[in-house]
């Protein structure tokens, strides 16, 4: 049941967006439409496990005074591998998502993981806690994406559900994202004041 | 496994390794995915064209002409050939005056200079504004519409401009680049197309699908 927990912990407990606050560059401006969001959650979530996997494994093999840039070229290598399959085999998602496919290198979600959990816990953990963080991640950016586009452009994944002259612009361009953000956590935090 | 000191030796060579081992591993990973991101870059292009030209038999991408327009920007020119008779030609331009960043189009021509269709390769205009572009200037409604017109008659500017072109309600600079760039467009096409009738008598039918090059 421990395992469960640690993914639980990164879904609830210690979701990155909800509680921890962290990443909000690509939470904010990734989160246009449902599937940019899925598409971006799922990107980092790639990375996070791989990224966690091989630095709790090394972990012993790096001395303190050199982690951070060791950690940062173990991140950047996996995002440059995301990336270049992603540009192989998914170039329309790679496209929408652009310039935040190689920012998920200083996304501070990923060194925080690193940084607090992988470094300390097995590689099994690892892996696990990168799962339920990733998970965490995807869970909020979908739900901001899917608020954001039904809102904005009356569509639920790209599908129709009322006349886009109906919809809000503002959602789908920057400001709609605060606002989103900000009632989405305010709802979560009641919902958590009371349970 | 204890951990390892923070000497010098120690720092400079787990971080000397794991820098080789990310580069070897990236190479590798490079060259894997090498063929397959040109091949997707060539679909996208030739996906492109098939949009915006007639149903043709040639390979368009294998004949590509570069060329520029007359104010020196880069452009491509794909002729689409059915059986060997031009039945559109396909040009890939670019404006840089969009809203946020360039606007590359590949716009169709007619052999006759008729714009057929076109499609926004690239884009970074305001969500919900600018990039309706996208299909803006295809939907029949009022004179927004630019498929069927002929740039020689028609004014290719927004209405705002004198032009006969309707603009994207609430986005007139996303709308001037998008027409700037179909203008550049067609002004390669007249550049090419005289070149492009001429020509294709020389390379009939069967030849065409064997990709013969003519970038002169």
């Amino acid at each position: 049941m421990k395992k469960l927990g640690i993914i639980l912990n990164g879904l609830v407990n210690e979701n990155p967006t909800f509680v921890l606050m962290l990443g909000m560059c690509p939470t904010l401006a990734t989160t246009t439409s449902a599937i940019n969001g899925l598409g971006m959650g799922a990107a980092t979530m790639f990375v996070l496990i791989c990224s966690n996997l091989v630095i709790s494994l090394l972990k012993n093999l790096i001395p303190d005074n050199v982690r951070i840039p060791s950690f940062i070229v173990v991140i950047a290598t996996f995002v440059t591998l995301l990336e270049m399959i992603m540009k192989a085999y998914v170039p329309a998602l790679y496209e929408s998502l652009g310039l935040f496919i190689p920012l998920i290198v200083v996304n501070c979600i990923v060194l925080g993981r690193a940084e607090s959990f992988a470094s300390k816990n097995g590689p099994f953990d690892s892996m696990l806690d990168g799962l339920g963080i990733g998970l965490g991640f995807t869970f909020a950016l979908t739900l901001l994406g899917m608020v954001r586009e039904l809102l904005g452009a009356g569509t639920f994944f790209g599908m129709t559900v009322f006349p886009d002259r109906y919809g809000a612009l503002i959602f789908v361009l920057a400001p709609g994202a605060f606002i989103t953000l900000a009632y989405l956590l305010a709802i979560i935090n009641k919902i958590r004041k009371v349970s | 496994m204890k951990k390892l000191q923070s000497s010098l030796t120690n720092m400079v060579l787990s971080l000397g390794i794991i820098a080789i081992a990310a580069a070897a591993l990236l190479a590798w990973m490079n060259r894997l995915t090498e063929e397959p991101i040109r091949l997707a870059e060539l679909a996208k292009q030739e996906s492109a064209i098939k949009e915006v030209s007639p149903a043709f038999t040639n390979s368009p991408v294998a004949e590509e002409i570069l060329t520029s327009s007359a104010d020196g920007e880069q452009a491509a020119c794909y002729p689409a050939r059915d059986n060997g008779r031009l039945v559109g030609v396909a040009v890939k331009t670019v404006s840089h005056n969009g809203f946020n960043g360039d606007i590359e189009l590949m716009v169709g021509f007619t052999p006759e200079g008729n714009i057929y269709n076109y499609s926004v390769l690239k884009q970074g205009e305001t969500p919900g504004l600018g990039t309706r572009m996208v299909d803006w200037f295809k939907t029949d409604k009022n004179r927004q519409s630019i498929v069927g017109r002929d740039p020689a008659r028609d004014n290719m500017t927004v209405s705002k401009d004198g032009g006969d072109v309707d603009a994207i309600t609430s986005a007139t600079i996303s709308s001037r680049a998008f027409l700037d760039a179909v203008n550049h467009a067609y002004g390669v096409f007249r550049q090419v197309s005289g070149q492009l009738s001429a020509a294709p008598v020389a390379e009939a039918a069967p030849a065409d699908t064997t990709g013969v090059v003519t970038n002169n």
